[in-house]
């Protein structure tokens, strides 16, 4: 019973966290505002997995927040890298011409 | 329904930014809350699919996209008056044909009382598949299975034709590769 109103409350939190970055995320003057915000989104999803797996006694969700995680990484770091490069493909640093 | 309202809110701000990056992050963010909504509603497999389709892969094959074209949009050229109003009137039949629907989740709605209970009580015996969805996938309907799997693999059977057909152009040096080039070096 008490865990349960742990619970409720933490998934309250996570979408009021979650409301900010949106927030963040549509009114970021720069792109790297609009990364960390969506990286933030993505961390809150699984957050709100996890409690949400706890509040329906299946705590086998974790799993999929696990993979979510995986994937939230890989997003960020092809936002990033495409723009550092400007080209997904690119092989690391920049060649000396 | 804090979740569907923050979605809304990403979809005006989709509609409205003008810069395309953004707007691919918007997406991405977009897939997230979509994912946390099919959590919300039990559907953890759809969830999970959303989230790597809708907020990986296809962010990355949109900033593909975006190597290839500007970052900025332009304005366009006609109102927008024709088509909101296909889409309200669409949005308008779909939630009319919301209406007949049975209550989320009701164990005697229509589509629960049909061959559901036979699947439920006969599909280890029948087919020694301890899940329940894989015995109707790949066994009760393995005909349907099958034929989706012919459409996929057709797709990309198409997809590597067109890669393959397209590599030779940039090495005869035509328009593209130059462009290529040249907004590298600009961002140098």
């Amino acid at each position: 019973m008490d865990s349960t109103i742990i619970y409720t409350v933490a998934a309250i939190a996570i979408l009021a966290s979650l409301g900010l970055a949106v927030f963040r995320a549509l009114a970021g003057p720069t792109v790297f505002d609009r990364a960390l915000a969506a990286n933030a989104v993505g961390n809150g999803a699984i957050m709100l997995l996890a409690v949400v797996g706890f509040l329906a006694g299946r705590p086998e969700f974790l799993d999929i927040g696990i993979l979510y995680a995986l994937l939230n990484i890989i997003a960020t770091l092809a936002v990033l890298k495409f723009f550092r490069y400007g080209d997904l493909g690119h092989a690391g640093e920049e060649p000396v011409d | 329904m804090v979740l569907l309202t923050m979605m809304a809110v990403v979809t005006i701000g989709v509609v409205r930014l003008r810069n395309l990056f953004a707007v691919v992050i918007l997406g991405g963010i977009y897939s997230f809350l979509m994912a946390s909504v099919m959590i919300m509603l039990d559907a953890v497999d759809v969830a999970m699919t959303e989230a790597s389709v809708g907020a990986g892969i296809s962010t990355v094959l949109m900033l593909g996209v975006l190597h290839l074209t500007k970052m900025e949009e332009i304005k366009p050229a006609h109102t927008p008056l024709l088509p909101l109003f296909v889409a309200v009137v669409t949005a308008g039949g779909l939630v009319y044909g919301t209406i007949d629907l049975p209550p989320f989740g009701d164990p005697s709605g229509i589509i629960h009382q049909n061959v559901a209970p036979y699947y439920l009580q006969n599909s280890i015996t029948d087919t020694s598949a301890p899940n329940v969805v894989t015995a109707v996938l790949a066994s009760y309907r393995g005909f349907d299975t099958l034929g989706e799997t012919v459409v996929i693999f057709t797709a990309g059977i198409a997809v590597l034709l067109l890669l393959k057909g397209r590599r030779p152009l940039p090495a005869s040096g035509d328009g593209k590769a130059k462009s290529r080039t040249r907004r590298r070096r600009r961002r140098k």
